[in-house]
């Protein structure tokens, strides 16, 4: 119980090192996630490492019917939940020409161009992966190649187009050896249109690994009445469950809709960072499990460098559409200690487009409440007035 | 293909083949596997196109109507978006993207208990405060019914209280720490100082059964000064524990309970003051009632005046509190809440009156609370209230920006 001034920014604002502010004497540097989501391919290995190491119960095998995601999003037990989103947009800024013709609209002729000039999409991708510079847009190589081959590209990728005519004819001799790309996945080649020359498309999948954001400002910590959640050495935030008495408040403050009460047990759980794993000097399961490099971990500093730099080479190939997400330190909620490389707006991924931690609020609705209890007051006095009849 | 009735069909069918044939182009015939009531409009093949039939993922606004549909070419409800309200109103729905209509905030937690406990902790603290006006002017029986409201009121709290706990045995944990980020730490607080003080007075009330001689008329003398300095200590913590509730609600992400914080402290403290008012009308006679009519108007007012306000003043969020089960809370409690004000000043000399004008005051009050809880729980329930004030607010500050860089 050591008194301590409480620092400027405790509530709200720029902060850089939450753990100094909570208390912490020379902490280690702030852990974090970056979870890079042009890279995802939705195979879910981080939910099942997370359910693994940390014992998180089954939370419903339920087929939701709104797309290939069936864990619905973050709650008690689910500390990882992959978002999947098909999207769907009309090609270019009409209807593609040819459009109603024998011949077809001119994506369809491009698509083809893909499949016809036998590009391995895993090659593609791993010149855009996670660390090399430079890459050219799949339509580019696509446009180059046609005619040159008629090799099935896909062939390494397992059977994403093992049934079109083009691939049935095919043979893989001018598809380049990908064997170290391969994942063992289903083929990567969606059942829809692939990007065209100038990368429009016809559909697309956004996959994201969500996770609690360890917030700098956590509402979540700051409601909770225990002291259930605290802030670690690392920057993180954790539920001590065996002090935790499940009064909820933390599921209503959280802006991401992150923490909630585990059904029959009654308290509340949510992603910890693996905070024995940290301990160890251990990565976080999810992150170790990550067969793309997806979830990065790391110290925050070097991951918001690594983020910006990588948001830099998406837009230098063309996919303006990339923005980092909760990375600004002085955003609503201090920046997240795991944060994200988007593709589209984050409310598409579910995730609010401008958080705010409601504790920025709260002098002044101590205020208010201090002027409304001085009117109840007032009120009372004034209903006392005056002499008994 | 189509089982009428099904809410998920459509969208949810998968395609037996969804690439089956890349080659196939929008003009061409359909392959056989999708020969079927959509076809025409699935020229992708797959859930993809059903579901941009369905709406979802989509900037630009309604619903595809999917013909042959279940609803009979109703506009489907799914998606990110829902139509409803007023066909014919001027401003349009708002146009805003989620992720496929899902919620962005958790629902809170919180079950009706603790609506209910808004409106027995407020019960609580406006009799208090109304049983040491009482106690100063020397009206015994409204002094004596009020704090016996107030205590029986309080117990409930704590009930609804701790019963709403996941772990309701572990209730004490919230007294291993005094937190001020926490307004329910801070209320557990008041609430520790209010109850034991509430709870005296209420009892040394009970002196009056004792004997009036010996050891036991010595208690019963002492009785009236402690229950005065313990109603005292009670109506201290009393508008502290009529308006931290406010604070309470206010500190969360929850949309229609953190945008009006400048307003629900005086909501709920205007509904304290009337529900006190309201048991004061309802348990003494008129002539002891003269203060409680008083506490009536005034708290009727304050309660009326920051829920229009509250109901008004905050665009999409003040939503909720109009529309569904929130608001048909909320115009029962404002009727009856304004009825009850009108009878404690028509009231005056008619115990019945008086008496139906405290009943009409305290289900207005509890009305109230719970218009506000299920406000809030509605706003969490569908995401355009977080996304789109968010959307607003980005929006505006990217003017902002730009005008300055101008």
């Amino acid at each position: 119980m050591v008194p301590r001034t409480v620092a400027p920014n405790s509530f709200a604002g720029r902060l850089d090192d939450p753990a100094a502010n909570a208390g912490y004497e020379a902490p280690p540097p702030r852990k974090g996630f970056f979870t890079d989501t042009s890279v995802c391919i939705g195979c879910k290995a981080c939910e099942v490492a997370c359910k693994e190491w940390n014992m998180v119960p089954e939370d419903g095998i339920d087929l939701l019917g709104m797309s290939y995601d069936n864990t619905g999003g973050l709650g008690a037990d689910s500390w990882r939940a992959v978002a999947f989103i098909e999207q769907s947009r009309p090609i270019g800024r009409g209807t593609p020409a040819f459009d109603g013709t024998t011949t077809g609209g001119s994506s369809d002729a491009l698509q083809q161009d893909v499949v016809a000039a036998g590009i391995d999409v895993f090659e593609e991708a791993s010149r855009l992966g996670t660390a090399l510079p430079g890459g050219t847009p799949i339509a580019d190589a696509a446009a180059a190649a046609t005619g040159a081959s008629g090799g099935c590209g896909c062939g390494s990728g397992g059977g994403g187009c093992g049934s079109a005519p083009a691939a049935a004819a095919a043979t893989t001799t001018t598809a380049a050896p990908a064997s170290e790309q391969f994942l063992g996945m289903p083929g990567m080649l969606a059942p829809a249109p692939l990007p065209d020359r100038e990368g429009r498309q016809d559909v697309r999948w956004l996959m994201m690994s969500n996770v609690c954001k360890h917030c700098t400002h956590a509402a979540c910590l700051d409601v909770c009445p225990t002291g259930a959640l605290f802030r670690t050495e690392f920057g993180t935030v954790v539920v001590q469950q065996d002090v935790c008495n499940g009064c909820g408040y933390c599921v209503s403050a959280c802006p991401y809709g992150v923490i909630d009460k585990r059904e029959g047990d009654g308290r509340a759980w949510k992603c910890t960072l693996c905070y024995d794993r940290l301990g160890n000097d251990e990565t976080p399961a999810c992150a170790k499990a990550c067969p793309t490099e997806s979830i990065q971990y790391g110290d925050l500093d070097e991951l918001r460098e690594r983020a910006e730099a990588r948001r830099q080479q998406l837009h230098d190939v063309g996919v303006t559409e990339a923005r980092l997400y909760g990375e600004d330190p002085d955003d609503g909620v201090g920046g997240d200690g795991a944060f994200f490389l988007l593709l589209d707006e984050p409310e598409v991924y579910g995730l609010p487009p401008d958080p705010v931690v409601t504790t920025r609020d709260l002098p002044s609705m101590y205020k208010h409440m201090a002027v409304a209890a001085g009117a109840m007051v007032l009120g009372a006095l004034v209903s006392g007035l005056g002499r008994r009849s | 293909m189509n089982t009428p009735g099904s809410p998920t069909e459509g969208a949810f069918e998968r395609d037996p083949h969804p690439d089956a044939d890349p080659r196939r182009t929008q003009n061409q015939e359909p392959h056989p596997a999708h020969q079927g009531g959509q076809s025409h409009h699935d020229p992708l093949g797959g859930q993809a196109a059903r579901m941009w039939g369905a709406g979802m993922g989509r900037r630009d606004g309604a619903a595809v109507d999917a013909p042959g549909g279940p609803d009979g070419g109703k506009p489907r409800r799914r998606g990110g978006r829902r139509r409803r309200g007023d066909p014919n109103a001027v401003v349009p729905d708002a146009e805003f993207r989620s992720y496929y209509g899902r919620p962005v905030l958790k629902r809170p937690v919180w079950t009706h208990d603790i609506a209910y406990y808004l409106f027995s902790g407020g019960l609580a603290a406006g009799s208090s405060m109304l049983a040491l006006v009482a106690d100063a002017r020397g009206d015994a029986t409204a002094r004596r019914n009020l704090r016996l409201t107030s205590l029986t009121a309080v117990g409930a709290s704590a009930y609804f209280l701790i019963i709403d706990l996941g772990k309701p045995e572990r209730f004490y944990n919230m007294l291993r720490v005094a937190k001020v980020t926490s307004p329910m730490s801070v209320g557990t607080w008041i609430l520790t100082g209010f109850g034991p003080l509430c709870g005296a007075a209420a009892v040394f009330e009970g002196a009056v059964l004792l004997p009036q001689r010996g050891v036991w008329g010595l208690a019963r003398t002492l009785a009236r000064p402690a229950a005065s300095v313990a109603g005292a200590g009670a109506a201290l913590f009393a508008p502290l524990l009529a308006t931290y509730t406010a604070v309470l609600f206010a500190d969360t992400a929850v949309p229609s309970w953190h945008e009006p914080y400048r307003e629900l402290p005086f909501v709920f403290a205007g509904s304290a003051l009337a529900s006190g008012a309201g048991a004061g009308m309802l348990l003494s006679p008129v002539a002891q009632a003269v203060p409680a009519r008083r506490a009536a108007v005034l708290g009727a007012t304050l309660e009326l005046v920051a829920a229009h306000r509250m109901e008004n003043e905050h665009g999409l969020v003040s939503e909720p509190f109009r529309i569904g089960r929130p608001g048909k809370f909320l115009r029962a409690a404002r009727a009856l809440t304004a009825a009850g004000a009108v009878g404690a000043v028509l009231g005056r000399r008619s115990r019945v009156v008086s008496a139906a004008a405290g009943a009409c005051l305290l289900t207005g009050s509890f009305l109230t609370r719970m218009a506000v809880f299920e406000a809030g729980i509605t706003s969490v329930e569908d995401p355009k209230y977080v996304v789109v004030p968010q959307r607003e607010r980005v929006a505006a500050r990217d003017a902002a920006a730009a005008t300055a860089s101008a």
